[in-house]
């Protein structure tokens, strides 16, 4: 018996997979649609899934369609964007009650499932544009939304990182899109576009909970059907290696905030996947990792200091929050630690520990129904098939030769920094 | 060892006072990987004006005390507990809020261990002058971080414009300023005041057998030689209705503006069962006053005066209370005068009827299930409830109970323009 056990059935137009589990309260339902990121897309793809909660054909307005998910006893409904590597990725989730735990037996999953389809099928739309109002309000705090990364000193910094350092690959496209593209969208140009994603998008419905999977592959088969495709991929763009820049900005903060971008060339499927993972948590991952101990406990010179994964895409991230002034020390401290990972100076002790960690965090994110769907959605970007327990034993049979083999395969691409506009050049 | 069920939730909880007064809670979840445990202390940010253990006269220790505490509470002298922690595959961490502090893993293997180094970190303290003067770097730059924060400043300047005595205005970390005055025998003093198992709480939630944690619990704490501690003593200036400041507007780096409408809680002393009907009477209330089905929220989003940041929240603990409803926006003075009037139409009740009433208690029943998924809700709600002696599994039945007169006499007695307040945020 696995960790998980993921049930996946190939439907009319997308996949289900169910999970099945007794351990919620309650049921969630995650759509997700992916296709590769672009320019001329990516705008659209942002707005697109606010539109279709806004308001349905049979809610017309979003008073109506939030009062229908208190009256289903508070279903929790939200959406959300995001980048997979080079790929942007929609989510509609639906988190629902299970009424086993209520003194009223209504079937609220069936009616969880029967709103998605209204508001995925079903929008407020006639003669091929969607409620003119409805995309209005919606572009509106879509640029809201974008313009809000430069008031969040530390969101801005990692994403001018990014800009900066994959400029010209499309994954430097900002996940809300482009303020400059906001107004060209129209009600009838959305609504274009919203037929091409669900005729051309990957689309895969996630249901977990204490759920059937025969029945609830039932009830989405009358709910779901769309055109079958095959789904489009992304021209992966590997940055050429290549010497490493130094881009410093004058702002007005207080703080400093160092942004660091490695390229891994490792990605998520990869045999050496697990060794990079090692190495990220004995570098940077965790509060036992070498930057914290050198930046933070050793020398004081930050509060947060950690390095990330973006795996599908093969990139490190380093980030913290630093002195002006400390700019070049940290910056010394952290390619001294990198030194230290590529020769292998790192301890038997330090890679149990961090085998220990991961493992730990792996089996946490199955403990909520959310973690568990971003968990197996890996599986779908980077079209592989590792179970839960693959990785697990993966990650544990990794040795200190493929940890350092991995380090050595890091390059440091671009270092930002945000500065204060006193900081002396 | 006590036994509780709840048979509609299908949860147990298990409960015993030990001899040293420490209140220990455990509540198996089926199915879950993970165990998480937090040891909290009745001990926050505002307990800073108090009669030392073993000492006659009161004492004012320095703003962010109880935090830099909690920090270094993390080091020994052969090194960090992170790393013991992560040894163990666990993660660890630690927070400190206005009325308490608490240290906390989460893991899904070697918990007994875990729990063993838990109980014995937080109960072995060793301060020296060299590592506190090494944490205050570190927590300066904490608190530069905040300080770069707009929504933060903005969240903390309207409790600082509400309050004109009261220590909850103070910034929990602190400013560099007052930790630089912090010594190692303060932190003894502070450590030896607050943290006695009598002051403490020790939640236990996941994939645990109850009897058997429970006896290594007891164990660990009966090795430990505590003599009884005397109620401890704190002083709270008297805190009169009026706020601070009814206005405060920061100037900081930002492209979009934002704005909170704060309200005062009338000075209150009840606790128990009375505090949670109040707390849920007034959330269910700011539901249909700002919920996204309400008319507030709908209006104020057609006239394009909030967006997806907009939120409400109501927090109490004993001896202070606030509500707060704002966001970003984009023209701060019309929303805080719309907040305003939609505040004061409630304050009549004329909104409240039996159909928003119905509904918005059925969104509070399912969010509550929801967040019971959560072993980091439950741990940590549970003993928030605890210090103001209510009961996290009281949570829906005092819902069921709430009527439309509950909703008109909480909005009746939190809503009056003389303890209303404004924080904004604008571009530079």
């Amino acid at each position: 018996m696995g960790v998980i056990s993921e049930t996946i059935k190939e439907m009319q137009g997308y996949k289900l997979h169910v999970v099945q589990t007794e351990k919620f309260k309650t049921n969630t339902i995650v759509w997700k649609m992916k296709a590769p990121l672009s320019k001329d897309q990516v705008t659209q793809r942002a707005l697109l899934p606010h539109v279709l909660q806004a308001s349905t054909a049979g809610f017309p307005t979003t008073a109506k369609l939030r009062s229908y998910l208190d009256d289903l006893y508070g279903a929790n409904m939200f959406v959300d964007v995001s980048k997979k590597g080079e790929y942007q990725v929609i989510s509609l989730s639906i988190e629902v009650a299970n009424e086993k735990f209520l003194s009223d037996s209504t079937p609220l999953l069936a009616k969880a499932l029967e709103l998605l389809s209204e508001m995925i099928r079903n929008p407020l739309a006639e003669n091929g544009a969607f409620d003119s109002e409805t995309v209005d309000k919606e572009k509106r705090t879509l640029k809201q939304r974008i313009q809000s990364v430069y008031d969040d000193k530390m969101r801005y910094s990692s994403f001018r990182l990014i800009q900066e350092m994959c400029a010209g690959e499309p994954y430097s496209l900002p996940v809300n899109g482009e303020l400059e593209d906001v107004d060209k969208i129209t009600a009838t140009s959305l609504y274009e576009y919203y037929q091409k994603a669900f005729a051309e998008d990957e689309l895969d419905l996630y249901v977990i909970g204490d759920v059937s999977p025969e029945q609830v592959a039932t009830t989405a088969s009358t709910l779901f059907q769309f055109a079958e495709r095959t789904p489009k991929e992304s021209n992966s763009l590997n940055g050429a290696n290549r010497e490493e820049k130094t881009i410093k900005e004058k702002q007005d903060v207080k703080q400093g905030k160092l942004n660091i971008g490695y390229r891994t060339n490792v990605k998520y499927g990869d045999r050496d996947y697990y060794a990079l993972q090692l190495f990220n948590g004995i570098y940077g991952g965790f509060s036992h990792s070498k930057l914290f101990l050198n930046v933070r406990e050793k020398n004081s010179l930050a509060y947060y200091v950690a390095s990330r994964l973006e795996s599908h895409k093969g990139l490190m991230m380093v980030m913290s929050g630093v002195e002006f002034e400390n700019f070049d020390l940290a910056v010394k401290i952290i390619k001294e630690q990198m030194e230290a990972m590529k020769s292998g100076d790192f301890t038997e002790e330090e890679i149990d520990q961090t085998k220990a960690v991961i493992e730990n965090q792996l089996l946490e994110t199955l403990d909520t129904a959310r973690g568990m769907v971003e968990l197996l959605y890996h599986n779908v970007v980077s079209k592989v098939e590792v179970s839960l327990d693959d990785w697990l034993k993966g990650m544990q049979e990794t040795t200190k030769d493929e940890v350092v083999a991995v380090a050595n395969k890091v390059n440091l691409d671009t270092i930002y920094f945000l500065t204060g506009m006193e900081a002396a050049e | 060892m006590e036994k509780i069920a709840f048979e509609q939730l299908k949860e147990e909880l298990y409960y015993k006072k030990l001899e040293n007064g420490l209140d220990v809670y455990i509540l198996p979840k089926k199915g879950f990987n993970k165990t998480y445990a937090t040891f909290t202390t009745k001990y926050g940010s505002i307990d800073n004006h108090f009669k030392p253990f073993g000492k006659d006269e009161f004492t004012k220790v320095p703003d962010g005390i109880a935090h830099f505490l909690e920090h270094k509470l993390f080091e020994k002298e052969d090194g960090d507990v992170f790393q013991q922690f992560s040894r163990q595959g666990a993660s660890a961490n630690a927070f400190t809020s206005f009325t308490r502090t608490a240290y906390l893993f989460s893991s899904t293997s070697h918990v007994e261990k875990n729990l063993e180094t838990l109980m014995d970190f937080v109960q072995e303290p060793y301060f020296t002058e060299k590592t506190v003067e090494k944490e205050k770097g570190i927590i300066g730059q904490e608190i530069t971080m905040y300080d770069d924060n707009p929504d933060w400043r903005l969240y903390y300047g309207v409790i600082e414009n509400m309050f004109q005595q009261h220590p909850v205005k103070i910034d929990i970390a602190g400013t560099k300023e007052s930790i630089s005055h912090i010594t190692k025998d303060m932190l003894y003093e502070c450590y030896n005041t607050f943290y006695h198992p009598s002051n403490m709480l020790l939640f236990v939630v996941g994939a645990v057998e109850p009897t058997q944690i429970m006896k290594q619990i007891k164990e660990n704490q009966a090795k430990k030689d505590y003599s009884a501690q005397p109620e401890i003593e704190r002083i709270f200036e008297s805190e009169i209705e009026e706020v601070a400041q009814k206005k405060q507007v920061l100037k900081m780096n930002v492209q979009t503006p934002k704005c909170i409408v704060g309200i005062k809680a009338p000075s209150s002393t009840i606790k128990g069962q009375e505090m949670l009907k109040k707390e849920l009477s007034i959330n269910i209330m700011l539901d249909i006053l700002f919920g996204k089905s309400s008319v507030g929220y709908t209006d104020l989003y057609n006239e394009g005066l909030i967006d997806d940041s907009f939120s409400y929240d109501f927090s109490q603990e004993q001896g202070f209370g606030f509500a707060m409803a704002g966001g970003d926006t984009n023209d701060p003075e019309k929303l805080e005068s719309r907040i305003t009037s939609i505040l004061m139409d409630a304050k009549t009740g004329s909104i409240f009827n039996e159909e928003n009433l119905v509904r918005a208690r059925k969104k509070k029943i399912g969010a509550f299930l929801r967040a019971i998924n959560s072993p980091e809700y439950i741990a940590n709600q549970f003993t928030r409830y605890a210090f103001n002696d209510m009961d996290l599994f009281e949570v829906v039945p005092v819902l069921e109970g709430i009527t439309v007169e509950d909703l008109k006499a909480a909005a009746a007695d939190l809503i009056d323009e003389k303890r209303f307040t404004v924080c904004q945020v604008v571009p530079k």
